[in-house]
């Protein structure tokens, strides 16, 4: 017997998937593998809403930011001669006030946080091997908190005397 | 160009890698600002001693260069909260987004002088 013509003509939306004719229903060809399949170690469901309050924390600090940075940079930067006037005289008077103690605080911490959280996004997008990922955020993250531990004590112990 | 370099390409793709960009810029700066400004706890000698580098003229105009970063990336993430938080925001990304490099041209032209005049008097004196 041999093989009619007719019983070899696909959908089109079948056939250019090189997986055989399927069952004809053409509602297959819009049939996804779930990304991420389910396997014995994947848990139950996620602790804590972490990405999402990570994702409100950057629009959050981000905000603040605007102001904190955009100020720092106006008054370090521009005003009052420019980058002419730095030295550890200016530093001094500046940080003779809690008010600028406490604006440099809260930049520090904001913007290592929301730039570390911005570097982990993007090490997440690019690093594809499991390990240099790991690799990459542990060195991210020891870091975030050296140079936050660093910066506030920079600010907490200044003594303009020394 | 050949197929498949290209996400989707126009306003919404550029803005972003762009914003991409100067954070990733912006942060390595901010690590080495921490560590400068650290020196204030060596002495008085050591910390005026690596301002002397920020007032390079080459260095000088890096800074405008990370003020143009900056001031791009704290525009366009105002754009961004306005596109997650604003029911219209999705609907005007793009004038949006042409919004803020009309006012980042601006600001940075004002910006020229104020933050290069430390090079521009060296050199021309005033």
């Amino acid at each position: 017997m041999s093989i009619e013509t007719k019983d070899l003509v696909v959908p089109s939306l079948q056939a250019h998937t090189g997986q055989g004719l399927g069952t004809g229903n053409p509602a297959e060809a819009f049939v996804v593998e779930p990304a991420r399949a389910r396997t014995k170690k994947t848990p139950r469901r996620t602790r804590t809403n972490f990405e999402m309050l990570a994702w409100l924390f950057m629009r959050l600090s981000g905000v603040v930011l605007v102001v904190l940075v955009l100020g720092h940079l106006l008054i370090n930067l521009m005003l009052d001669g420019g980058v002419s006037k730095i030295s550890f005289a200016f530093v001094a008077g500046r940080w003779a006030s809690p008010f600028w103690q406490m604006w440099d605080l809260l930049m520090l911490w904001l913007a290592m946080l929301h730039g570390s959280n911005g570097m982990r996004t993007v090490i997440n997008d690019y690093a594809e091997k499991d390990a240099t990922r790991l690799w990459l955020k542990g060195l991210l993250g020891v870091a975030t908190v050296f140079t936050v531990v660093l910066g506030t004590l920079v600010i907490f112990t200044f003594d303009p005397n020394i | 160009m050949p197929a498949g370099t290209l996400y989707r390409g126009r306003e919404g793709m550029w803005s972003w890698v762009a914003h991409r960009v100067t954070g990733v810029l912006i942060f390595f700066f901010l690590f080495a600002h921490v560590l400068d400004t650290a020196l204030v706890r060596v002495s008085p000698e050591a910390y005026d001693s690596v301002i002397a580098t920020y007032k390079v003229w080459l260095v000088n105009l890096m800074e405008y260069g990370l003020v143009a970063a900056i001031l791009f990336h704290a525009l366009n993430g105002l754009r961004v909260v306005a596109v997650d938080f604003w029911a219209k925001g999705p609907k005007y990304q793009k004038q949006m987004l042409w919004t803020v490099v009309g006012i980042w041209v601006v600001l940075m032209g004002g910006a020229f002088y104020p933050v290069l005049q430390h090079t521009l008097r060296t050199w021309f004196g005033g």
